[in-house]
Protein backbone atom coordinates (compact mmCIF):
# COMPACT_ATOMS: atom_id res chain seq x y z
CA UNK A 1 0.00 0.00 0.00
CA UNK A 2 2.71 2.34 1.23
CA UNK A 3 4.77 1.71 -2.46
CA UNK A 4 1.80 2.40 -4.51
CA UNK A 5 1.09 5.70 -2.55
CA UNK A 6 4.78 6.60 -3.64
CA UNK A 7 4.39 5.64 -6.66
CA UNK A 8 1.82 7.54 -7.43
CA UNK A 9 3.49 10.79 -6.22
CA UNK A 10 6.51 10.12 -8.03
CA UNK A 11 4.21 9.95 -11.10
CA UNK A 12 2.75 13.39 -10.34
CA UNK A 13 5.77 14.94 -9.47
CA UNK A 14 6.59 13.85 -13.21
CA UNK A 15 3.84 15.06 -14.95
CA UNK A 16 4.01 18.14 -13.19
CA UNK A 17 7.65 18.51 -14.21
CA UNK A 18 7.03 17.99 -17.58
CA UNK A 19 3.98 20.25 -17.98
CA UNK A 20 6.61 22.76 -16.33
CA UNK A 21 8.31 24.05 -19.18
CA UNK A 22 8.59 27.55 -19.70
CA UNK A 23 6.08 29.75 -22.57
CA UNK A 24 9.74 30.29 -24.07
CA UNK A 25 10.63 26.72 -24.21
CA UNK A 26 7.22 25.87 -25.55
CA UNK A 27 7.51 28.45 -28.09
CA UNK A 28 10.71 27.48 -29.24
CA UNK A 29 9.37 23.64 -30.14
CA UNK A 30 6.48 25.10 -31.86
CA UNK A 31 8.97 27.73 -33.87
CA UNK A 32 10.96 24.22 -34.66
CA UNK A 33 8.58 22.00 -35.48
CA UNK A 34 6.66 23.86 -38.06
CA UNK A 35 9.53 25.38 -39.22
CA UNK A 36 10.94 22.04 -40.40
CA UNK A 37 8.01 21.31 -42.72
CA UNK A 38 8.59 25.17 -44.24
CA UNK A 39 12.35 23.88 -44.60
CA UNK A 40 11.08 20.66 -46.65
CA UNK A 41 8.67 22.43 -48.83
CA UNK A 42 10.80 25.72 -49.07
CA UNK A 43 14.58 24.71 -49.17
CA UNK A 44 15.50 21.32 -48.89
CA UNK A 45 15.71 20.65 -52.70
CA UNK A 46 18.77 23.11 -52.72
CA UNK A 47 20.70 23.20 -49.50
CA UNK A 48 19.90 19.22 -48.72
CA UNK A 49 18.23 17.10 -46.22
CA UNK A 50 21.37 17.68 -43.63
CA UNK A 51 21.77 21.55 -44.79
CA UNK A 52 25.16 19.96 -46.75
CA UNK A 53 24.51 22.34 -50.06
CA UNK A 54 25.69 20.81 -53.15
CA UNK A 55 29.35 21.04 -54.06
CA UNK A 56 30.48 24.60 -55.29
CA UNK A 57 27.04 25.08 -55.95
CA UNK A 58 25.06 25.88 -53.31
CA UNK A 59 26.43 26.17 -49.95
CA UNK A 60 26.03 24.52 -46.96
CA UNK A 61 23.58 25.53 -43.53
CA UNK A 62 26.46 24.36 -41.33
CA UNK A 63 28.62 26.91 -41.08
CA UNK A 64 27.60 28.54 -37.50
CA UNK A 65 30.15 31.40 -37.59
CA UNK A 66 28.76 32.42 -40.67
CA UNK A 67 24.86 32.67 -39.45
CA UNK A 68 25.78 34.12 -36.48
CA UNK A 69 27.71 36.86 -38.11
CA UNK A 70 24.54 37.42 -40.61
CA UNK A 71 21.67 37.06 -38.09
CA UNK A 72 20.21 39.95 -38.94
CA UNK A 73 20.06 39.93 -42.55
CA UNK A 74 18.82 36.17 -42.76
CA UNK A 75 15.11 37.16 -43.45
CA UNK A 76 16.18 39.34 -45.84
CA UNK A 77 18.16 36.50 -47.84
CA UNK A 78 15.07 34.55 -47.42
CA UNK A 79 12.54 37.45 -48.75
CA UNK A 80 14.44 39.03 -51.43
CA UNK A 81 17.13 36.15 -52.60
CA UNK A 82 20.72 36.46 -52.20
CA UNK A 83 23.14 37.34 -55.21
CA UNK A 84 26.73 38.22 -55.37
CA UNK A 85 29.98 36.74 -54.13
CA UNK A 86 29.74 35.11 -50.06
CA UNK A 87 31.94 32.70 -48.41
CA UNK A 88 30.46 30.16 -46.20
CA UNK A 89 32.60 27.15 -44.62
CA UNK A 90 35.63 28.63 -45.98
CA UNK A 91 34.81 28.51 -49.59
CA UNK A 92 33.28 31.16 -52.35
CA UNK A 93 30.00 30.92 -53.92
CA UNK A 94 28.14 33.03 -56.43
CA UNK A 95 25.18 31.78 -57.64
CA UNK A 96 22.09 33.35 -57.01
CA UNK A 97 19.51 31.99 -54.55
CA UNK A 98 16.09 32.97 -55.45
CA UNK A 99 13.47 35.20 -53.60
CA UNK A 100 10.80 33.22 -52.01
CA UNK A 101 8.45 35.71 -50.44
CA UNK A 102 6.67 34.07 -47.50
CA UNK A 103 4.98 35.17 -44.43
CA UNK A 104 7.08 36.80 -41.70
CA UNK A 105 5.62 33.89 -39.47
CA UNK A 106 6.74 31.52 -41.47
CA UNK A 107 10.52 33.01 -42.20
CA UNK A 108 10.79 32.48 -38.14
CA UNK A 109 9.63 29.73 -38.23
CA UNK A 110 12.05 28.11 -40.72
CA UNK A 111 15.01 30.32 -39.64
CA UNK A 112 14.84 28.78 -36.18
CA UNK A 113 14.90 25.60 -37.58
CA UNK A 114 18.00 26.06 -39.54
CA UNK A 115 19.60 27.62 -36.86
CA UNK A 116 19.13 25.18 -34.73
CA UNK A 117 19.44 22.31 -36.75
CA UNK A 118 22.38 20.96 -38.73
CA UNK A 119 25.06 21.93 -35.22
CA UNK A 120 23.79 25.25 -35.22
CA UNK A 121 22.47 26.64 -31.91
CA UNK A 122 20.92 29.92 -32.08
CA UNK A 123 17.99 29.74 -29.92
CA UNK A 124 14.41 31.34 -31.12
CA UNK A 125 14.40 33.33 -33.94
CA UNK A 126 10.99 35.47 -33.31
CA UNK A 127 8.43 36.55 -35.33
CA UNK A 128 9.39 40.20 -33.91
CA UNK A 129 12.67 39.58 -34.34
CA UNK A 130 12.22 38.95 -38.54
CA UNK A 131 10.12 41.56 -38.50
CA UNK A 132 12.63 44.38 -37.50
CA UNK A 133 15.24 43.02 -39.38
CA UNK A 134 13.02 42.67 -42.51
CA UNK A 135 12.32 46.73 -42.19
CA UNK A 136 16.35 47.10 -42.71
CA UNK A 137 16.66 45.10 -45.85
CA UNK A 138 19.52 46.52 -47.95
CA UNK B 1 6.35 -31.36 -31.51
CA UNK B 2 4.99 -32.66 -34.03
CA UNK B 3 3.89 -28.35 -34.70
CA UNK B 4 7.73 -27.64 -34.81
CA UNK B 5 8.86 -30.52 -37.36
CA UNK B 6 5.73 -29.20 -39.30
CA UNK B 7 7.68 -25.73 -38.75
CA UNK B 8 11.04 -27.06 -39.96
CA UNK B 9 10.11 -28.92 -43.21
CA UNK B 10 8.13 -25.68 -44.17
CA UNK B 11 10.98 -23.08 -44.04
CA UNK B 12 13.35 -25.77 -45.53
CA UNK B 13 11.43 -25.83 -48.85
CA UNK B 14 10.95 -21.95 -48.74
CA UNK B 15 14.57 -21.60 -48.22
CA UNK B 16 15.02 -24.08 -51.14
CA UNK B 17 13.19 -21.79 -53.41
CA UNK B 18 15.48 -19.16 -53.17
CA UNK B 19 17.89 -18.55 -55.79
CA UNK B 20 21.35 -18.13 -55.81
CA UNK B 21 22.25 -16.66 -59.48
CA UNK B 22 22.15 -12.92 -60.16
CA UNK B 23 19.16 -12.50 -62.02
CA UNK B 24 19.90 -10.17 -65.18
CA UNK B 25 18.35 -6.96 -65.25
CA UNK B 26 15.18 -6.71 -67.33
CA UNK B 27 15.36 -4.87 -70.90
CA UNK B 28 12.84 -2.10 -70.74
CA UNK B 29 11.36 -0.07 -73.67
CA UNK B 30 9.06 -1.10 -76.96
CA UNK B 31 9.41 -4.53 -78.07
CA UNK B 32 9.48 -5.75 -81.64
CA UNK B 33 9.01 -9.10 -83.06
CA UNK B 34 11.56 -9.52 -86.42
CA UNK B 35 11.22 -12.81 -88.35
CA UNK B 36 14.16 -13.49 -90.03
CA UNK B 37 15.87 -16.34 -92.20
CA UNK B 38 18.79 -17.80 -90.66
CA UNK B 39 20.32 -20.90 -92.48
CA UNK B 40 17.27 -21.67 -94.48
CA UNK B 41 15.09 -21.56 -91.13
CA UNK B 42 12.82 -18.68 -90.66
CA UNK B 43 13.26 -17.59 -86.80
CA UNK B 44 11.56 -15.01 -84.86
CA UNK B 45 13.34 -12.87 -82.65
CA UNK B 46 12.58 -10.12 -80.18
CA UNK B 47 14.04 -6.73 -80.93
CA UNK B 48 14.40 -3.93 -78.55
CA UNK B 49 13.66 -0.59 -78.63
CA UNK B 50 17.51 1.26 -78.34
CA UNK B 51 18.96 4.91 -78.51
CA UNK B 52 18.61 5.67 -82.02
CA UNK B 53 21.52 7.88 -83.71
CA UNK B 54 22.44 11.38 -82.28
CA UNK B 55 24.28 14.42 -82.44
CA UNK B 56 25.31 16.83 -79.56
CA UNK B 57 28.15 19.36 -77.82
CA UNK B 58 29.35 18.44 -73.88
CA UNK B 59 30.67 21.13 -71.47
CA UNK B 60 34.23 21.02 -73.42
CA UNK B 61 32.61 21.60 -76.64
CA UNK B 62 33.35 18.30 -78.06
CA UNK B 63 31.37 17.37 -80.46
CA UNK B 64 29.51 13.37 -78.71
CA UNK B 65 27.37 11.54 -80.50
CA UNK B 66 26.12 7.60 -80.14
CA UNK B 67 29.46 6.75 -81.28
CA UNK B 68 31.32 8.22 -78.65
CA UNK B 69 29.48 5.71 -76.29
CA UNK B 70 29.99 2.71 -77.91
CA UNK B 71 31.04 -0.10 -75.97
CA UNK B 72 29.57 2.04 -72.62
CA UNK B 73 27.35 1.34 -70.21
CA UNK B 74 25.85 4.90 -69.41
CA UNK B 75 23.34 7.12 -67.58
CA UNK B 76 21.35 9.58 -69.06
CA UNK B 77 19.37 12.43 -67.70
CA UNK B 78 17.40 15.84 -68.29
CA UNK B 79 18.14 18.77 -66.20
CA UNK B 80 18.84 22.44 -66.40
CA UNK B 81 21.66 24.30 -64.26
CA UNK B 82 19.07 27.30 -63.10
CA UNK B 83 16.52 24.24 -62.23
CA UNK B 84 15.63 25.54 -58.43
CA UNK B 85 13.01 22.34 -58.01
CA UNK B 86 14.19 19.20 -58.27
CA UNK B 87 17.54 18.93 -60.40
CA UNK B 88 20.11 19.99 -57.66
CA UNK B 89 18.43 16.79 -55.54
CA UNK B 90 19.10 14.57 -58.55
CA UNK B 91 22.70 15.90 -58.96
CA UNK B 92 23.38 15.34 -55.49
CA UNK B 93 22.27 11.79 -55.86
CA UNK B 94 24.42 11.42 -59.22
CA UNK B 95 27.40 12.85 -57.78
CA UNK B 96 26.94 9.31 -55.83
CA UNK B 97 26.79 7.73 -59.19
CA UNK B 98 29.74 9.55 -60.42
CA UNK B 99 32.24 9.28 -57.49
CA UNK B 100 31.27 5.06 -57.81
CA UNK B 101 32.07 4.32 -61.23
CA UNK B 102 34.53 7.86 -62.40
CA UNK B 103 38.00 5.31 -62.77
CA UNK B 104 35.95 2.90 -65.45
CA UNK B 105 36.22 4.09 -68.43
CA UNK B 106 33.42 2.13 -70.15
CA UNK B 107 30.91 4.02 -67.98
CA UNK B 108 29.41 7.52 -68.17
CA UNK B 109 27.00 9.73 -67.48
CA UNK B 110 25.23 11.92 -69.58
CA UNK B 111 22.71 14.66 -68.65
CA UNK B 112 21.20 16.73 -71.19
CA UNK B 113 20.23 19.60 -70.63
CA UNK B 114 16.88 21.25 -71.73
CA UNK B 115 17.22 24.86 -71.57
CA UNK B 116 19.81 25.51 -74.37
CA UNK B 117 19.25 29.15 -74.42
CA UNK B 118 20.45 29.71 -71.28
CA UNK B 119 22.84 26.68 -70.68
CA UNK B 120 25.54 27.46 -73.15
CA UNK B 121 28.44 25.49 -73.40
CA UNK B 122 30.55 27.67 -71.25
CA UNK B 123 27.37 27.72 -68.53
CA UNK B 124 27.63 23.86 -68.37
CA UNK B 125 31.81 24.45 -68.01
CA UNK B 126 31.19 26.22 -65.06
CA UNK B 127 28.33 24.40 -63.68
CA UNK B 128 30.06 20.62 -64.02
CA UNK B 129 33.24 22.60 -62.21
CA UNK B 130 31.48 24.22 -59.36
CA UNK B 131 29.66 20.67 -58.95
CA UNK B 132 33.59 19.05 -58.63
CA UNK B 133 33.60 17.09 -61.82
CA UNK B 134 36.24 16.74 -63.95
CA UNK B 135 37.21 14.86 -66.53
CA UNK B 136 35.17 12.63 -68.91
CA UNK B 137 32.74 10.33 -66.96
CA UNK B 138 30.02 13.13 -66.71
CA UNK B 139 29.18 14.97 -69.88
CA UNK B 140 26.94 17.59 -69.94
CA UNK B 141 25.05 17.81 -73.44
CA UNK B 142 23.61 21.20 -75.00
CA UNK B 143 22.17 20.59 -78.61
CA UNK B 144 18.77 22.50 -80.29
CA UNK B 145 15.42 22.06 -78.34
CA UNK B 146 14.09 19.90 -80.78
CA UNK B 147 16.88 17.17 -80.69
CA UNK B 148 16.98 17.17 -76.64
CA UNK B 149 12.83 17.12 -77.22
CA UNK B 150 13.03 14.13 -79.70
CA UNK B 151 15.85 11.99 -78.01
CA UNK B 152 14.04 12.25 -74.26
CA UNK B 153 11.21 10.09 -75.44
CA UNK B 154 13.53 7.23 -76.80
CA UNK B 155 14.27 7.67 -72.77
CA UNK B 156 10.69 7.45 -72.11
CA UNK B 157 11.33 10.63 -70.69
CA UNK B 158 8.73 13.47 -70.55
CA UNK B 159 10.38 17.14 -71.32
CA UNK B 160 8.09 19.84 -72.47
CA UNK B 161 8.77 24.00 -73.14
CA UNK B 162 8.38 26.39 -70.75
CA UNK B 163 4.58 26.47 -69.15
CA UNK B 164 2.89 29.76 -68.42
CA UNK B 165 4.56 30.35 -64.85
CA UNK B 166 8.36 30.57 -67.19
CA UNK B 167 9.04 26.78 -65.49
CA UNK B 168 10.11 23.72 -67.03
CA UNK B 169 8.42 20.69 -66.71
CA UNK B 170 10.34 17.49 -66.77
CA UNK B 171 10.60 13.95 -65.52
CA UNK B 172 13.28 13.23 -63.00
CA UNK B 173 14.55 9.77 -63.84
CA UNK B 174 17.63 8.11 -64.56
CA UNK B 175 17.88 6.09 -66.88
CA UNK B 176 20.68 2.99 -67.41
CA UNK B 177 21.47 2.19 -70.70
CA UNK B 178 23.56 -1.07 -71.77
CA UNK B 179 26.39 -1.79 -74.37
CA UNK B 180 23.48 -2.40 -77.16
CA UNK B 181 21.81 1.09 -76.09
CA UNK B 182 18.67 -0.82 -74.50
CA UNK B 183 17.13 0.18 -71.63
CA UNK B 184 17.85 -1.47 -68.53
CA UNK B 185 16.55 0.20 -66.01
CA UNK B 186 14.51 3.81 -64.81
CA UNK B 187 15.24 5.32 -61.40
CA UNK B 188 13.71 8.11 -59.75
CA UNK B 189 17.07 10.58 -59.19
CA UNK B 190 15.00 12.12 -56.21
CA UNK B 191 15.26 9.37 -54.50
CA UNK B 192 18.38 8.17 -52.58
CA UNK B 193 16.87 4.46 -52.42
CA UNK B 194 16.17 4.57 -56.02
CA UNK B 195 20.23 5.39 -56.38
CA UNK B 196 21.14 3.06 -54.71
CA UNK B 197 19.36 0.15 -56.68
CA UNK B 198 21.01 2.08 -59.92
CA UNK B 199 24.54 1.73 -58.64
CA UNK B 200 23.70 -1.69 -57.58
CA UNK B 201 22.29 -2.74 -61.12
CA UNK B 202 24.95 -0.78 -62.79
CA UNK B 203 27.47 -3.39 -60.86
CA UNK B 204 24.88 -6.29 -61.82
CA UNK B 205 25.13 -5.25 -65.51
CA UNK B 206 28.51 -5.05 -66.01
CA UNK B 207 28.84 -8.56 -65.00
CA UNK B 208 26.11 -10.24 -67.68
CA UNK B 209 28.30 -11.99 -69.92
CA UNK B 210 27.03 -10.15 -73.02
CA UNK B 211 28.16 -6.84 -71.90
CA UNK B 212 31.73 -7.70 -71.09
CA UNK B 213 31.60 -9.62 -74.52
CA UNK B 214 30.44 -5.98 -76.35
CA UNK B 215 33.10 -3.96 -77.46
Amino acid sequence: MKLKAIGAIAILLIVIGASCQSDDQIEFKRYYSAGSLVYQQHCQNCHGDKGQGLSSLIPPLTDSTYLKNNKAALACFIKNGLKGKITVAGRAFDDEMQADDIAPLEIAKVLTYVTNSFGNKMGTITLQQVQNDLKNCK
Amino acid sequence: MRNLWIGIIILTLFNACKSNTKTALPILGYKTPVTKTVNGKTVTDTEYATIPPFKFVNQYADTITEKSLDGKIYVADFFFTTCPSICPVMHRNMLKVYKEFKDDNNFRIISHTIDPKYDTVPVLKRYADKLGIAGNTWWLLHGEKGDTYKISKSYLQSVSEKNPKGEYIHDGFFILIDKQKRIRGTYEGTDPAEVTKLITDIKTLKAEPDQIAAK
